[in-house]
Formats: structure tokens, sequence, C-alpha cells
């Protein structure tokens, strides 16, 4: 999205200045100045303390479970966000404005809310709570409530990616290829799906990044329980508040390099893009 | 931008369509539908007065005046910024605007407790250019300004691309200045995308937990943001509170998702005559 215009000839050029030195300003100020100073702080005493703070059992264990809900959670959104978006575009049918709400609500709840939204359903006087309890499944304070909440938070990004682009690609080849003698599952194999690869790539990193980034959700639904239920967010919240400064940043520098990796990738899918109006994440247009 | 020629509908008869719309269905009422009924219909269970009560208590009152007067004040922060932001580049060019096009998004892909803690850092007690702001109002406007920041600048983005230059050439060559082109010009063209981006980073700010939760030290009536409220409602072993005040808050994010989107159709209006 980086499209450049000339500037216009008789822009002032001291307007120019003014405008570019504000904008990257409030951009170093807010952005990169914080970002660079936790790198700074995580290394200022060498790496074997940074190396230390992430290496030792909580911090292990933290980013073992962070990895697992994420392996849950983010397959699990993709076939359902291909499936929805597919269901979205090409069928009729009645409560479409409804799913549609439903898949954005996620974008506009608090992460609070959702963990309490969860709380309610599987907590031990939660609408299921007594039914779990005898079944001896515990969701909430445990994987299970972790890994759904995350799903919640993440889910709306691959649809959000996929339907644009569906509605863009028309169903041209598709109706082609049916009349051709193909069944529906040919089709999305060999037509539709890699029509949609990079929507969908695109939407994968973005879920990736939602679901190794929550933080409320799971902090309500898990207990915070050190070495059992703490994800890499939840640990440097602990680590901050048992003030060990290092072992606080070192993780953060781990969530910050997996997100600067997760920009990356971004871009290198951009530029793949064929089309570059896919939507954009933020440019969601106002329902 | 023209439909794609009508999606061909599927006949309700192939098993394909009715399995796939079965499991949207069910995976969006058991994740989404179900959860969120949970929430509303606890706020409301122990009658209208409880309900009333949680409400309106005076901490939670501060909790919600402080999220929206916050929330606010960066939207329209995000709104000139942010177009500022998107202007310099498109129209401008200068060397590592790519990367600082591809910078924008980073608060989309950093964890907001992470995102807190820089800032933290920089602005806090132990920072090293000596400002202070931990457990101020200003940490919480800067913990928001941190994640709204994408909202604006890619919702005006797209829209600076497409505009046709000949109208801003067309005023210039009838001798209208920069700061004219650009106010009368530009700008209305603008407003719709910078509405759009202020709904969304509003929704965004009145909800912000992990950004705020450390760097705000949550003084309840000083520093204490509604996302806060209620999980101390929660840890409290109060849930219905805790659910009274998530469905104001989610009551307010749609109110202002539909209010702006309606706006938007306004403004538009003539677009689509």
């Amino acid at each position: 999205m980086t499209g450049r215009q000339k500037p216009a000839p008789n822009s002032g050029r001291g307007g120019r200045y003014v405008l570019r030195v504000a904008g990257l300003g409030y951009l170093a100020l807010l952005l990169l100045a914080p970002l660079s100073l936790v790198f700074w702080r995580t290394f200022e005493h060498g790496l074997g303390p940074a190396w230390g703070a992430v290496s030792n059992p909580a911090a292990r264990h933290a980013i073992l479970i962070t990895l697992v809900i994420t392996a849950i959670a983010v397959p699990a959104n993709t076939v359902f966000g291909v499936v929805c978006a597919i269901v979205v575009v090409r069928h009729r049918f009645r409560g479409k404005g409804i799913v549609n709400a439903l898949v954005d609500l996620p974008l506009a709840l608090s992460p609070v809310v959702v963990g309490l939204a969860f709380l309610l359903l599987y907590g031990q006087s939660g609408w299921f709570g007594s039914w779990l309890t005898e079944h001896g499944i515990q969701v909430v304070f445990a994987l299970p409530g972790m890994v759904l909440v995350t799903i919640f938070v993440s889910l709306p990004f691959v649809v959000r990616e996929v339907v644009p682009v569906l509605r863009e690609i028309g169903t041209e080849q598709e109706q082609a290829a049916s009349t051709l003698g193909a069944s529906s599952w040919q089709t999305f194999r060999r037509i539709t799906l890699p029509a949609i690869r990079w929507a969908v790539t695109y939407g994968v990193v973005l879920t990736t990044a939602r679901a190794l980034g929550e933080f409320g959700a799971v902090s309500v639904i898990s207990g915070r329980i050190v070495g059992k239920t703490e994800t890499m967010t939840l640990h440097v919240q602990e680590r901050y508040q048992a003030f060990d400064y290092v072992g606080a940043y070192a993780s953060a520098v781990v969530l910050a390099l997996l997100a600067l990796t997760t920009l990356v990738v971004l871009n290198v899918v951009r530029r793949e893009e064929p089309r570059g109006d896919r939507a954009e994440p933020g440019h969601e247009a106002v329902r | 931008m023209v439909e794609a020629a009508a999606a061909r509908p599927a006949s309700p008869a192939r098993p394909g369509a009715a399995l796939a719309q079965g499991f949207v269905t069910a995976y969006l009422s058991v994740i989404v539908l179900l959860p969120l009924a949970a929430v509303v219909w606890r706020a409301g269970d122990g009658g209208r007065r409880r309900l009333w009560e949680a409400i309106s208590n005076d901490q939670a009152l501060a909790a919600l005046k402080l999220t929206l007067a916050a929330s606010v004040a960066v939207a329209v922060i995000n709104a000139v910024m942010g177009t500022v932001i998107a202007w310099i580049l498109v129209r401008d060019r200068f060397r590592g605007q790519s990367v600082v096009n591809a910078v924008i998004d980073l608060p989309f892909a950093l964890p907001t407790v992470v995102a807190g803690l820089t800032l933290l850092a920089l602005y806090g007690p132990n920072g090293p250019v000596g400002v202070n702001v931990a457990y101020t109002r200003t940490a919480i406007l800067l913990a928001l300004l941190f994640v709204t920041l994408p909202f604006v600048i890619r919702a005006v983005q797209p829209v600076l691309l497409e505009l046709d230059r000949e109208m801003e050439e067309a005023a210039a060559s009838l001798g209208a200045g920069s700061l004219t082109i650009l106010r009368r010009i530009v700008l209305p063209n603008l407003v719709p995308a910078i509405l759009s981006g202020v709904a969304l980073a509003f929704a965004r700010a009145i909800g912000e937990f992990g950004a705020v939760v450390l760097i705000s030290g949550n003084l309840p009536f000083r520093t204490e943001v509604a996302s806060v409220y209620i999980f101390g409602r929660i840890e409290s072993g109060d849930p219905q509170a805790a659910a009274a005040i998530s469905t104001v808050l989610l009551a307010i994010s749609l109110a202002v998702l539909f209010g702006i989107g309606g706006l938007r159709r306004w403004a538009t209006r003539y677009e689509r005559a």
C-alpha cells in the first residue's frame, strides 16, 4: 500500500516539511522510541541475563502454552474463515446480516468481556458448569477455556480477508469448471482455493498475530496460574509485577520479534498480491 | 466498484451447501452467540434494580466517564494525526517511506501488554528522559493512541490514493492556494474515510485492557478504565456487575459503529444517486 503520488507542484515546501516532521515525529515518539528502548534494556547487561529470562521453566512453559493455543486456534479459524467466506459470498440464505455482524463482533468487544462471557458459560456456576463438573471436564482456569477465548478474538480475520477477494473474482471460472463436469469439491480445490490463497495467507498471519498477543480474555479465563496456565503475554505481566524487569522485557522482546516477523510476512504477501485493493486490516468499511 | 456477477445461489439440494451453512451456523453460535448471550442475560439476572445499581454506582460511573472521555480524545487526535500520516505516506516522498508504511501495522501485530510495557519503559518511573506519566490519565491516552494508531491511517490511505488530482489542479489553476485546496477539495473527500477510522478507533479504545493495565496503575476514580473495572468485578466474585458494565460497553460500541455507518452513508449519498 505504498502507492505514492508526485507531490503537488504548488504545495508549499514548508508545509510539506511540517507535515513530514509532525507525522514522523509522532510515530517515533509513540511507536519506535518505546520499542527500541525495550530492546535496549533487554540486552543492556548482555545476552546472558536475557537468555536466562526466557529459558527458565516458567517462561518455557508459557511459550509452550502459547504455541499450543495458537496451533489449535489458527487452523480452526482458517477452516471456518474460508467456509464462512464462501457461504456468505456464494450462497443465498436469510440471516446473512447476522452472520456478518457475529463475525465482526470480536473486533468490537473488550477482551475482558470475552473472558467474562466464557466464564459465565463454562465456569462452575455457569450455564454448563454443573454438566462439566459432573463429567470431570475442566474448561475454565485450564487450557480448553484459553483456546476458546483465543478462537473468539482471532475469528474475523480470515473471513474478512477472503470475502472481498471472492466477491471480486466472481463465479465465472467456477461455473466453467462446473459445466465441464467438476464436482463441488474439485472446483473448490482447484479453482477457488488457489484464487484466494494470498487472502487466506494474509488472514492466517493476522489471526496468528492476534492469537499470540491475546491478553485480556486469557487473563480472565486462565486464572493465571504460573507454570500451568500462563501464556507469554500473561508471563510478561507477571514478571513485571514481580519487579523482574529484565524478565518482563525479555519476554516482551520475544513477542515483539514475533510481531516484527508478522509485519515482514504481511509486507511480502502484500507485494505478491495480484490485486492491490484487498482490504487492509483496519480498512474495514463500516457497515 | 461494480459487483462481480451475481453469486450463483447454491441449490438447497446440494448436500455440500447445507453442510457448509450448518458448520458456519454451529461454529458462530457456539463461539460467538452463546457467550455473548450469557453476558447480556447475566446483566439482567437479578432484576432491574440490581442492574441499575451495578451501572450507576460511583466507581462504575467514574470508570465509564473516564473511558468515554479518553476514547473521544484519542479519536479526535487520531483523526488529525492519522490523516497527516496518511498524507505523508501517499503524497510525499522520502527515504524509508515503505518501512514507515510497514511499521504502521505494528499495533495490530504487537500484543497489547507489550505495547503498554514499551510505553512504560520510556515514559514511566525508570525512563531515560525523566518523563514519568505512570499512574496518570496521560498514560491512558498514550496507551490508547498506540493501539488505535493504524485505524484512521489505513482508512484514509486508499481514498487518498484514488483521489482524482484533476479537481485539485483545476482549483490551483483558478488561483486557489494549497491551504484552500486542502480545506475545500481534499478534506471533504476524506471525511467518510476519516469517520470510518475514527469509529473503529473509538470502539477499540473503549474496550482496551492490556495496554492500559500496566501503565495506568488502575486507581479507582482516577485512572481506572471500564475494562479494568470489569476485571476487578470479576475477580471480586461479582459477575453480575461485570456483565452489566460489559453490556453498557457493548451497547456503546454498537451505537457508535451503526451511528458512524449512518453518517458515512449520509456523507456519500450523492455518490450513490
